[in-house]
C-alpha cells in the first residue's frame, strides 16, 4: 500500500473529564472503504469528526494526505479542502438554492469560476439523479433528496476522501436505499471512504475493512467477511447479535 | 361534458337556480349573520359581555369630546390666537404659523428650501435602500452621491449657497440625520460586536463583552452627557470636536451595543450543523459568517433589529440635553412665543404625528421584509 490517505496514531480525546477516544489508531489507504460501527456513545462519530477537525484531539497524531492536523488554521483549511463530509442531518444551507449550495464552496474556497462550478455541480446532480431540483430550495426536497444533494455538495470540492457520519440515520426507511445506492456507486468508482453507519448490508457490499468501536476504543478491525462470520471479541458478537438479530 | 342524462341535467338546473335564491335571501341572511357574529364574538359569556359594554362606554365617553376638539370646535387656516381661544377646540393655525420653525429649527428662514431638498434626497436614498434588489455595491453608490449632496445643501458655502453652520441645523432634518446615520453606522459595528462576543479568542471576547455590558448599563442621557461635557476634557488644549458629531457618535455607540445583543440572538439560534457544514467545506471564518451564518441569522432577528431602529429613532429626542434642536425640541421651542404659548398640545401632536409616520413605516417595512426574505425558505 502506498502512503495512507488518513493516519491516526494513538489519538486521545476528552470532553471535559470524559475520555471519549482512547488510543485510537487506524490507517485508510487510497481507494479503501472503511466502515466504522459500534454501539451508541462508542466514539465512532467523534473519530471521523476529528479527521477534519470539527473536533479537536488532545493527544496523538492525525495525518491527512501527509499533512498533520495541528492548531494551524491554514493547515486545517487545506485539509478540509481535501476531505468531504456528509452529516446525519444533511446541513444544507436553507437560504441558498440547491445549485448555490453546490457552487458556493468551489467558487469561494477554490476560486473556480461560477460557470465552471455550475457545470461541475450539474454533473454531480446528474450523478445523484436529481438534476431537475437544481433551482429549488433544500426545504422543498425530501430527506433522501436532501442527503443526495449533500453528497453532491461534498463531491463538488473534488475531495480525496469522503467522510459519512451516519448518513441514513435521519431518513425515513423508504429513502435509505436511494442514498445508499449513491454511496455504493461512489465506492465502485474508487473513492476513499470512511463511513459511520449501522447499515450492515451496505458494509458487507462495499467495505474493505470493518472497524468496531466500544467505549472509545477500537476493539476489532478486520475485513467484513471475517468480521461478520467470525467476530473475535464478545462485544462485537453481542453488537452483531443485536443489530442483525431481527 | 357531452353526454346528457336526466339526472345531470336536473343537477345543473338546481345549480343555476341556487344563486338567484341566495340573492333574494342575501340582505336578511347578512343581517342574521351579523347578529350571529355579535353573539358569538361579543356576548359569548358574562365576562365577554361585560368587556363589550365597557368598551362601548369608553368609546361613548372618549370619542365625542375628541372629535369636538380635533374637528368640530377646531380652528384652521388663518385664525389668530384670540379666535382660537374663543373657539375652544384645537388651534391648527398654530401649526400653520409655526410649522417651518418646528420642521427646520433655527435654519435661516429664506434658505428653508435647502433642508427641504436635502431631506427629500435623504428620504429617497432611504427608500432606495429599502429595496433588497439594491443590497449590493449600488447602495454604496446611492449613498455616496446622496450624502455629499445633502451635506452641500445643508452646509452650503459653495456654488453661491451661503454657509450655514451645523449649530443652526434643527428640526426634522436633524432628527433624520442623527437617527439614520446612527442606525446605519451602528449596524455593522453591532455585527462585529456580536461576532466578537462569540469569538474563540479570549481577548476579543472580553473587549466585546465589556463594551456591550458597559454601554447597556448606562442610560443614553449619560452617554450623551459624557460625549458632550466629559469627552472634551480629555482632548488636548484647543482641539474641539463638533457637538453634532459627538452626539452622532454617542447615539451610534449606544445603539450598537443593543443591536449586538439582537444579532447574537440570531447567531445562537442557528443550528450547530450550519457552522459545521461551512467548516467542513473549508470556508474561512469570514466566508462562513458572511455567506452562511449572517444571512440566516439576521433574517431570524429582523423583528428585534427593527425594534431597536424604532427605539433609536425616538431616542434621538434626548439630544435636547446637550442643546441640539431636534424635532421635539423645536416643537417645544415654538411655544416660547408668548402669543401662542397655550397651544402646546397642538405642537406636540404635530411632532408625535411625524414620529409616528416614520416608526409606523419601519414597523410595516419589517413585516414586508420578513415575508419577502422568507419566501423561498420553507423549513
Amino acid at each position: 500500500m502506498s502512503d495512507p490517505v488518513i493516519l491516526l496514531d494513538q489519538v486521545n480525546k476528552w470532553f471535559g473529564a470524559f475520555h471519549v477516544l482512547k488510543d485510537v489508531s487506524m490507517t485508510v489507504g487510497k481507494g479503501e472503504k472503511v466502515v466504522v460501527c459500534g454501539p451508541s456513545g462508542s466514539g465512532k462519530s467523534t473519530v471521523i469528526r476529528c479527521i477534519n477537525r470539527l473536533e479537536e484531539h488532545q493527544k496523538g497524531r492525525i495525518l491527512v494526505n501527509g499533512i498533520e492536523l495541528t492548531g494551524d488554521v491554514k493547515m486545517i483549511e487545506r485539509i478540509r479542502k481535501e476531505v468531504g463530509m456528509v452529516f446525519q442531518s444533511f446541513n444544507l444551507f436553507p437560504h441558498l438554492t440547491v445549485l448555490e449550495n453546490l457552487t458556493l464552496a468551489p467558487n469561494w474556497v477554490k476560486g473556480t469560476p461560477v460557470k465552471e462550478a455550475t457545470e461541475t455541480a450539474m454533473a454531480y446532480l446528474e450523478r445523484v439523479r436529481i438534476p431537475e431540483q437544481a433551482n429549488k430550495y433544500p426545504g422543498q426536497l425530501s430527506g433522501g433528496q436532501q442527503q443526495r444533494v449533500a453528497i453532491a455538495r461534498a463531491l463538488c470540492m473534488k475531495p480525496k476522501v469522503m467522510l459519512f457520519d451516519e448518513p441514513t440515520s435521519a431518513l425515513d426507511p423508504e429513502m435509505i436505499k436511494e442514498v445508499l445506492d449513491v454511496m455504493i456507486t461512489l465506492a465502485e468508482e474508487g473513492m476513499t471512504m470512511v463511513c459511520v453507519t449501522h447499515e450492515m448490508g451496505f458494509a458487507r457490499t462495499v467495505a474493505d475493512k470493518m472497524v468496531f468501536m466500544a467505549e472509545g476504543r477500537i476493539v476489532e478491525s478486520s475485513p467484513p467477511a471475517e468480521f461478520f462470520s467470525n467476530p473475535k471479541t464478545e462485544r462485537a458478537q453481542q453488537f452483531l447479535g443485536q443489530i442483525l438479530g431481527h | 361534458m357531452t353526454i346528457q342524462d336526466p339526472k345531470t341535467a336536473s343537477e345543473i338546473a338546481s345549480h343555476v337556480e341556487e344563486p338567484s335564491q341566495a340573492e333574494l335571501k342575501a340582505p336578511r341572511r347578512s343581517a342574521l349573520m351579523a347578529l350571529g357574529w355579535a353573539r358569538e364574538n361579543l356576548f359569548s359569556s358574562a365576562p365577554n359581555t361585560l368587556l363589550t359594554v365597557l368598551a362601548v362606554a369608553l368609546l361613548v365617553w372618549a370619542v365625542p369630546p375628541l372629535l369636538d376638539w380635533v374637528l368640530l370646535k377646531a380652528t384652521f387656516l388663518g385664525a389668530d390666537p384670540q379666535a382660537c381661544r374663543d373657539a375652544g377646540g384645537a388651534c391648527w393655525s398654530f401649526i400653520e404659523v409655526k410649522h417651518r420653525f418646528i420642521l427646520f429649527g433655527l435654519y435661516p428662514h429664506d434658505e428653508h428650501w435647502r433642508p427641504l431638498l436635502a431631506m427629500g434626497l435623504f428620504l429617497s436614498a432611504i427608500a432606495i435602500s429599502c429595496d433588497p434588489r439594491f443590497w449590493n455595491l449600488r447602495i454604496l453608490a446611492v449613498w455616496g452621491a446622496a450624502l455629499p449632496l445633502c451635506g452641500l445643501l445643508m452646509w452650503g458655502g459653495l456654488f453661491g449657497l451661503s454657509f450655514v453652520g451645523n449649530d443652526k441645523w434643527g428640526g426634522l432634518p436633524l432628527t433624520l440625520i442623527l437617527a439614520t446615520l446612527g442606525i446605519v453606522l451602528a449596524f455593522p459595528l453591532s455585527v462585529l460586536l456580536a461576532l466578537g462576543r462569540r469569538s474563540d479568542m479570549p481577548a476579543i471576547r472580553a473587549i466585546c463583552v465589556g463594551y456591550i455590558e458597559t454601554v447597556r448599563g448606562v442610560p443614553l442621557v449619560s452617554v450623551l452627557f459624557m460625549a458632550s461635557i466629559m469627552f472634551p476634557l480629555f482632548l488636548p488644549e484647543g482641539m474641539t470636536i463638533d457637538k453634532l458629531l459627538r452626539a452622532q457618535l454617542g447615539i451610534m455607540l449606544f445603539t450598537a451595543a443593543y443591536l449586538a445583543e439582537a444579532v447574537r440572538g440570531g447567531l445562537q439560534a442557528l443550528p450547530k450543523g450550519q457552522y459545521e457544514a461551512a467548516d467542513a467545506l473549508g470556508l474561512s471564518y469570514w466566508q462562513k459568517m458572511g455567506l452562511i451564518i449572517l444571512p440566516q441569522a439576521l433574517r431570524l432577528v429582523i423583528p428585534p433589529i427593527v425594534n431597536q431602529f424604532i427605539s433609536c429613532f425616538k431616542d434621538t429626542s434626548l439630544v435636547i440635553i446637550i442643546g441640539l434642536y431636534d424635532l421635539l425640541t423645536t416643537a417645544k421651542t415654538a411655544l416660547s412665543d408668548p402669543l401662542w404659548r397655550p397651544f402646546y398640545i397642538e405642537s406636540y401632536v404635530f411632532a408625535a404625528f411625524i414620529y409616528f409616520l416614520f416608526c409606523f413605516f419601519m414597523s410595516r417595512y419589517s413585516q414586508y421584509l420578513e415575508k419577502r426574505l422568507n419566501a423561498g425558505l420553507k423549513r
